[in-house]
């Protein structure tokens, strides 16, 4: 089982629409995939028509009253399912503090990694879409993810954001996740983004090559209520998530020999 | 489509009755918004075939073996009469003809079936090609949750198979499938379902519905006799029924015979034989004289035609275990012997075959099936004594007593013809008692049959390792004549025989306890208390 993350310490920068297109991607290149839709917002729920709603709420799937495998729905689409967001998991820093039956004996950033393991016999890929901000989950989804999916604005901060978190991730111990960004909601008409797009996928490793362009009909997917690969498969965004998915199953390209 | 609850549905229309269709859909719709998922997975065209061997050890065992064909090969799954998966196993190809279990390719299916079906072949007895469409049934927030997945079926019987050529439509099934997450939804959209006009539970499985529309029942072969006969029927007419079913056991094998798919069709076809040819001696008194007279001869040459490829298949059954007695002689030094067998095999099959497919063997079944069916079906006064339980009632007491006294006469120093008598009486005996088993009590027939299988094995050890030392030795002279045999397998052949000769020897120190249980004071009890019954007239 192979655990994908997308993350961003921004909102609004593509996180959901990037987790909900790689997740059906995956599922429709025949891989058993879930979607955890972690975010008390319940974007990544409501694209898939789900009640952002959990039996127990967040405090159950942490504290191990219920379990993951009870709470998930299965999708319009097949092999992928989703395990929907609920408006507890805003307090969720503060379940994830507290010992509870299944965390008992686990470090309190270690405790979603531990939800998942059950969930390895059934699925191959599990997409985690993380809140933004920079908290006790993130820093779960961040000890739990195989590959850290960071979607970036061409903007000069972000490139900072992308330096510290690579400094962050790089300073823990033993199991460390890969971080793969890719440039989101890129605006063709605006110099600077080409700019720093062009520069940055030089400069650093693990950045794709394939970017996000900003169009209107990724934000459509909240009026089609479905993956734009789905309703739209031919369309220049369906195509740019289908060149990311395809990149981001290569190793990323410093890894590759000369 | 992760969870893969079935609630499975027929309509009761045929299968060109578009109506009740429309109706499960009108049902649905009360609570659904219902749409057509042309992309669904599993929706197009479904073939598939259940196989099981032609006396259908695996339905008797309890289990259903499907073979689902995809694109390239398939998959076999085993499960339980009740649809609880068991084994699953990938194939690389259809199966072209029928094959041995053996011939499978290493798996979980393999294991479990190959006790159970070994040395019988695995033939498909239904194929379905079905063509399936699905359509989604969704909730207010147009979120798909639940199925239904509609499937139109053809059933074909294929050659090789009792019903072999029939074509049947089904009528159409339904089955709801779950959505992940969504029980509730699933269970509501059944609920309609079962409401709907024209649709009702699906009682049987796929399997069983289709051999029910081709006519067929599952386990409808045996080998068995199971003759409808009543104790007051008058005795020919009992005596018809039991040669008709036996001529039609024999008949049914035919066609495996001629395919050469297992070698089980020749041993049943000469049991079939063997037994028609004993009832034809030993209740042939009420046979019209000059029939009993021409089918005793017609029957003889039937048996000694099979003769020859039984054998050889027997020994050839039994190589490997055979093989694995060597203690001087390895294994690899009697392959010369098997490659040997095999070409006799080959070549008397062939023979076989020939003469099955002969003009004497055609009149034998055409003629004899007619002259049975006039004395069964003869309209007029006829007599009605003997009935067919004193018929049973004098030939078993006659046989039992024959056997009684043959056996007490046999002592350590008569030669092994004596025993070899006395096995061809006790087969009679207990041919009479199969025959004649819907008129015996069940109780006391089964106590006489365990004390008679008993000394039937002994004797029967015996004789098979008298004859198959025999044969060794003949084998060994015509491998020498076509100088077929090296040292080596003429040495092993030797150590086969010696140990075919303690085993002879072991089966005659046995001898005089089992006949003397079978034919003692106990033993004759039993027999009376059988006999008793039937003169009470017990049905």
């Amino acid at each position: 089982m192979k655990i994908f993350a997308t993350y961003n310490i921004k909102g609004g920068v593509g996180k959901t629409t990037a987790a909900v297109n790689l997740a059906y991607l995956s599922a429709a290149d025949g891989h058993r995939t879930l979607l955890w839709d972690l975010d008390p917002q319940g974007a990544a729920s409501f694209l898939f028509r789900i009640k952002p709603r959990v039996k127990g709420g967040g405090k159950a799937l942490i504290r191990g009253t219920k379990a993951l495998d009870d709470a998930i729905k299965g999708t319009d689409f097949d092999r992928l399912d989703l395990l929907p967001a609920d408006f507890t998991y805003r307090n969720m820093d503060l379940l994830l503090d507290t010992a509870g039956k299944a965390g008992a004996g686990t470090r309190p950033t270690r405790k979603l990694a531990r939800l998942l393991k059950p969930l390895a016999a059934e699925y191959d890929h599990v997409f985690l879409d993380c809140p933004p901000s920079i908290s006790l989950v993130s820093e779960n989804v961040m000890h739990a993810a195989d590959v850290l999916l960071v979607p970036l604005i061409p903007t000069t901060l972000s490139v900072r954001t992308l330096d510290q978190l690579t400094e962050f991730v790089d300073g823990f111990n033993g199991h460390r996740p890969q971080v793969r960004a890719f440039f989101s909601m890129v605006d063709r008409r605006k110099k600077l983004h080409l700019e720093i797009t062009r520069d940055l996928q030089a400069e650093r490793p693990g950045v794709a090559a394939t970017p996000i362009p900003a169009l209107s009909m990724i934000e459509r997917m909240s009026v089609e209520r479905a993956p734009v690969s789905a309703f739209a498969p031919g369309s220049v965004a369906a195509r740019a998530y289908r060149a990311l998915w395809s990149e981001l199953q290569q190793p990323p390209k410093e890894l590759l020999p000369l | 489509m992760t969870a893969a609850s079935l609630r499975e549905f027929v309509a009761d229309t045929p299968a060109e009755d578009d109506s009740t269709l429309a109706a499960a859909h009108s049902a649905l719709s009360q609570a659904f918004t219902v749409t057509e998922e042309p992309g669904a997975p599993g929706r197009g065209t479904r073939r598939r075939a259940w196989l099981d061997t032609f006396d259908w050890r695996l339905y008797e065992a309890g289990l259903t073996l499907e073979f689902e064909q995809a694109r390239r090969g398939g998959r076999l799954l085993l499960s339980k009469a009740d649809g609880t998966p068991q084994a699953e196993q990938s194939v690389t190809r259809w199966p072209r003809r029928p094959g041995l279990a053996e011939d499978l390719p290493d798996g979980p299916v393999r294991d479990r079936i190959l006790v159970l079906t070994s040395p019988r072949a695995l033939l498909p007895i239904v194929k379905a090609v079905s063509t399936v469409s699905v359509t989604r049934l969704l909730n207010a927030d147009g979120k798909t949750v639940a199925r239904l997945v509609t499937e139109r079926v053809t059933v074909t019987a294929p050659p090789g198979n009792t019903a072999a050529g029939t074509t049947a439509e089904l009528p159409p099934r339904l089955a709801v499938t779950e959505v992940r997450g969504y029980p509730g939804q699933a269970r509501r959209a059944a609920a309609l379902l079962a409401g709907a006009a024209g649709v009702s539970h699906a009682s049987q499985g796929l399997f069983t519905a289709a051999l029910t529309a081709l006519g067929r029942h599952p386990a409808d072969y045996t080998s068995g006799v199971d003759a409808e006969i009543t104790a007051a029927m008058p005795a020919p007419v009992a005596v018809a029924r039991l040669l008709l079913r036996l001529l039609d056991t024999l008949e049914l094998n035919v066609p495996g015979v001629l395919r050469d798919i297992d070698t089980e069709f020749l041993h049943d076809l000469r049991v079939a034989v063997r037994r028609t040819r004993s009832a034809i001696k030993l209740l042939g008194q009420v046979l019209p004289a000059d029939l009993a007279e021409h089918y005793k001869t017609e029957f003889k040459w039937l048996g000694d035609l099979t003769t020859p490829t039984r054998d050889l298949d027997v020994h050839l059954l039994g190589f490997d275990a055979m093989t694995e007695q060597l203690v001087a002689a390895s294994p690899a030094d009697l392959e010369p012997l098997r490659a040997f067998l095999a070409r006799r095999r080959a070549r008397e099959f062939r023979r076989l075959a020939a003469a099955l497919r002969g003009p004497r063997f055609r009149a034998i079944i055409q003629d004899w099936r007619k002259a049975l069916l006039e004395l069964r079906d003869v309209d007029g006064p006829r007599r009605r004594r003997p009935t067919a339980a004193e018929l049973a009632l004098s030939t078993t007491g006659r046989s039992f007593r024959r056997i009684v006294a043959h056996g007490t006469a046999i002592t350590p120093a008569s030669p092994p013809e004596s025993l070899h008598d006395l096995r061809k009486r006790a087969k009679e005996l207990r041919y009479l008692l199969e025959f004649f088993a819907p008129l015996h009590d069940p109780v006391a027939y089964r106590k006489v049959v365990s004390d008679l299988k008993q000394l039937q094995d002994c004797l029967g050890e015996f004789q098979d390792n008298e004859v198959q030392r025999h044969e060794i030795s003949a084998l060994a002279d015509a491998m020498l004549a076509e100088h077929a045999a090296p040292a080596a397998t003429l040495l092993a052949m030797g150590e086969i025989a010696a140990n075919l000769a303690v085993g002879q020897a072991e089966a005659r120190a046995e001898f005089a306890a089992r006949f003397g249980r079978f034919a003692g004071p106990a033993g004759r009890e039993r027999v009376r208390v059988l006999l008793a019954n039937e003169t009470q007239g017990r049905r």
